[in-house]
């Protein structure tokens, strides 16, 4: 079947396009590129989609599918679901499922499920046993079912030794370690530790407690010239960390979530729940240093670090509530609202942050927007001013702070193995 | 004037009209302390819950009486469980009392932030007793009576909380009402229990009790939670008595008249010596029957605000 997009402006740094033009996808081929007449596809099959960007698929390297385990928070349909409606062709998702996924079984039950979808899903599996940080996960096995990272995300890898085990076995299959960096000992606190802390009468969690699992994750990699990816990292020390490291060539990468270039410890001053997360909200300091390192390259890419939770968990007494909010379908336009449109970073930089790194650090194949290439594609529009609204979320759960927040610039449509999720609806093109 | 909220949930930002009106109302519900017949009318009718999610006895006790004194009428929901184990949510917990139609609940929790969530579920007046290591506001309140009954003021005092400060609900209730009134507040303890930026409230830290002592009209004893012990935010009861425990001899030495509160129940040979404990300079037993007038004098103030 073929498919012309009329009026997008095309944007794909890697190939130097950035242009208006028409597409023409002939059973999810891109076939070609320029002015095309109408007159070559049905009628129905013509989008006008003037002035709309469109760049390679978006990638979310951190989400949490809760399947299997939590079917009632999330399933990996309806995550990919939420991929889809935010503008997202690719996904990793963690292994704190339950079993956690640290068997082969695991790994291909959620490549199973997402095999049909439009949407692409790549399981980061294990690192231990159980996620316990004792013995070693089958690490092989995993690579081989179809995991492209290993991490034990939620916690750090519990020792030293461990890590270094992690780093070595996972580094023959050229799969790095994806850190969740939280000195455990420090880590008994529900939100960042500052005034706001000791005005709310919380434990807290200093951000020295990232600092010196980022440092001790980054001395590994270095030592063995193995590859860490530092997940949804939040504090200032620890972005300096990076930046450093990365001057002394160690291969370490890092993300940042949308929360944390957006909001800081400030907003739980009402004990909304839906501002409780890991790491937490930090302070102006560190939001400005986050900013400075996506600006500068220090962080490499935006992950979600999509955390459905079910309402009854979720309207807890604060203390009790679990850490973890929605992502995927407010990060597009949290990007384009709080950092292109704020000048903080262009057009193309966003496309390397949310599409091209994220792959590259799992060692992905990137896309192309090309002649003969498949059409593996993100459609937004970046001046849409639009109000969230989390009961229309694709995600089975609720948990998003940024309900009825406007934003400017939505996603629009999605295409993906010969899907297209446009308007509401997939369907085959 | 009412009071400007139709909850207590904290002494932060609440204002000094506020308090004041608190602090005089009590002193007419003091007197009725006095009568053989202890009993007035005021809140006949009105219904109040105590919702007691953490084990409190002098508290609790403290606003029953102050309840029954004022004819209201009062059931208590105390349980040591939290949400977290198996059973009911503390949203349903809620729903269910408010479905039997009360007035005011009077809440303690583990959770800071409980009393704020409340407002949010539940149409009562919500008074906090005690959430987490945030607030504590009717403790503060007769504390602040107690060193004006005392003192005859408090403008112009300078108070020091001494003990762990991090945990304490206590002293940031303190903290924002003495600081409110006028007076100067330090706070005193081992570093590893004063929390990150207190000074930023307008507090100035001590390490030394003497110094302590010695610069101060007033000192708010807290309790050290022995139990804390396991987090190792001091080494030793022992060493703790040794280098911040108040003393005769401490007192003698600086030779001075100070002020000496405690919002028990008193380790003894702790945080106080015995000596202390039941010595000229403290007023620990004032601090409770002037507890109950408090609690009366916020009962009414919110249970009668139009």
């Amino acid at each position: 079947m073929k498919i012309l997009l009329k009026g997008l402006n095309l944007l794909d740094p890697e190939q130097k396009l950035d242009k208006k033009a028409d597409l023409l996808i002939n059973d999810g081929i891109i076939e070609k590129i320029g002015n095309i007449k109408s007159s070559e596809v049905e009628e129905n099959n013509i989008f006008d989609f003037n002035d709309m960007v469109c760049v390679p698929g978006l990638f979310d390297m951190h989400v949490h599918l809760r399947e299997p385990g939590r079917e009632d928070e999330e399933t990996v349909v309806t995550g990919c679901n939420g991929a889809a409606a935010g503008g997202f062709t690719g996904i990793a998702c963690m292994p704190n499922t339950n079993p956690a996924a640290d068997s082969a079984e695991v790994i291909k039950l959620i490549k199973e499920k997402a095999s049909n979808h439009l949407v692409d899903v790549y399981p980061v599996g294990a690192v231990s046993v159980d996620r316990k940080g004792e013995a070693l996960a089958p690490i092989a096995e995993l690579y081989e079912a179809g995991a492209v990272a290993f991490s034990d995300d939620g916690v750090a890898v519990k020792t030293a030794a461990l890590l270094r085990n992690a780093l070595e076995y996972a580094g023959m299959y050229n799969a790095p370690i994806i850190e969740h960096c939280e000195d455990e000992s420090l880590a008994d606190g529900a939100m960042n530790e500052s005034l706001v802390s000791t005005q709310l009468g919380l434990p807290s969690i200093p951000t020295v407690a990232e600092d010196i699992t980022v440092s001790r994750d980054i001395l590994m990699a270095e030592y063995l010239n193995k590859a860490v990816h530092i997940a949804h990292i939040s504090s200032k020390r620890s972005i300096e960390l990076v930046r450093e490291a990365k001057a002394r060539g160690v291969k370490v990468t890092a993300e940042v979530t949308p929360h944390h270039f957006t909001l800081t410890d400030d907003n739980l001053k009402t004990y909304d729940t839906n501002y409780k997360m890991n790491p937490p909200l930090r302070g102006k300091a560190d939001l400005e240093a986050v900013i400075e390192g996506l600006k500068d390259g220090t962080i490499d890419c935006i992950a979600s670090d999509h955390a459905p939770h079910s309402i009854e968990e979720k309207e807890m007494e604060f203390i009790y509530a679990p850490n973890g909010i929605l992502g995927l379908e407010s990060q597009l336009g949290l990007t384009l609202s709080e950092l292109v449109n704020k000048n903080h970073i262009t057009l193309s930089d966003l496309v390397y942050k949310l599409s091209i790194n994220p792959r590259r650090i799992l060692n992905i194949n990137v896309p192309s927007i090309k002649e003969g290439e498949k059409a593996n594609l993100t459609i937004f529009d970046p001046h849409n001013i639009w109000t969230v609204n989390v009961s229309a979320f694709k995600s089975k759960s609720k948990n998003s702070p940024f309900d009825k927040r406007l934003l400017t610039g939505k996603p629009v449509a999605v295409i993906n193995k010969g899907k297209m999720f446009y308007e509401n609806e997939l369907k085959s093109i | 004037m009412p009071l400007s909220s139709p909850h207590l949930l904290g002494l932060q930002g609440v204002p000094r009209e506020d308090i004041q009106l608190i602090l005089d109302t009590s002193t007419t519900f003091r007197e009725v302390l006095e009568r053989p017949i202890k009993k007035v009318p005021t809140l006949q009718g009105k219904t109040i819950v105590n919702l007691f999610y953490e084990n409190s006895t002098r508290t609790r006790l403290s606003f029953e009486l102050a309840q029954k004194r004022l004819s209201a009428d009062t059931i208590n929901f105390s349980t040591a469980s939290s949400s977290t184990k198996k059973g009911e949510t503390f949203k349903d917990t809620v729903r269910n009392i408010e479905a039997m139609k009360v007035d005011m609940i009077i809440v303690r929790h583990e959770s800071a932030g409980v009393p704020a969530y409340l407002t949010k579920i539940s149409k009562a007046n919500i008074i906090n007793a005690g959430d987490g290591r945030h607030e504590h506001p009717t403790q503060a309140l007769l504390d602040m009576y107690s060193i004006r009954e005392k003192l005859g003021k408090i403008e112009g005092l300078k108070v020091c909380i001494v003990g762990d400060i991090t945990h304490s609900r206590v002293a940031l209730s303190n903290i924002y009402g003495l600081i409110s009134m006028g007076a100067q507040v330090s706070v005193c303890g081992p570093s590893t229990m004063i929390p990150k930026d207190i000074e930023k409230l307008g507090v100035k830290v001590y390490n030394s009790i003497d110094k302590a002592i010695s610069e101060h009209d007033v000192l708010n004893v807290l309790r050290i939670q022995i139990e804390r012990k396991a987090n190792s935010t001091f080494p030793t009861l022992r060493e703790y008595h040794n280098y911040f425990g108040i003393t005769a001899e401490r007192l003698e030495k600086h030779n001075k008249e100070i002020l000496i509160l405690h919002p028990g129940p008193i380790n003894r040979g702790v945080e106080l010596s015995s000596e202390v404990a039941d010595g000229p300079y403290q007023i620990i037993l004032n601090q409770v029957t002037n507890g109950v007038a408090i609690r009366m004098a916020v009962l009414y103030l919110l249970g009668t605000r139009p």
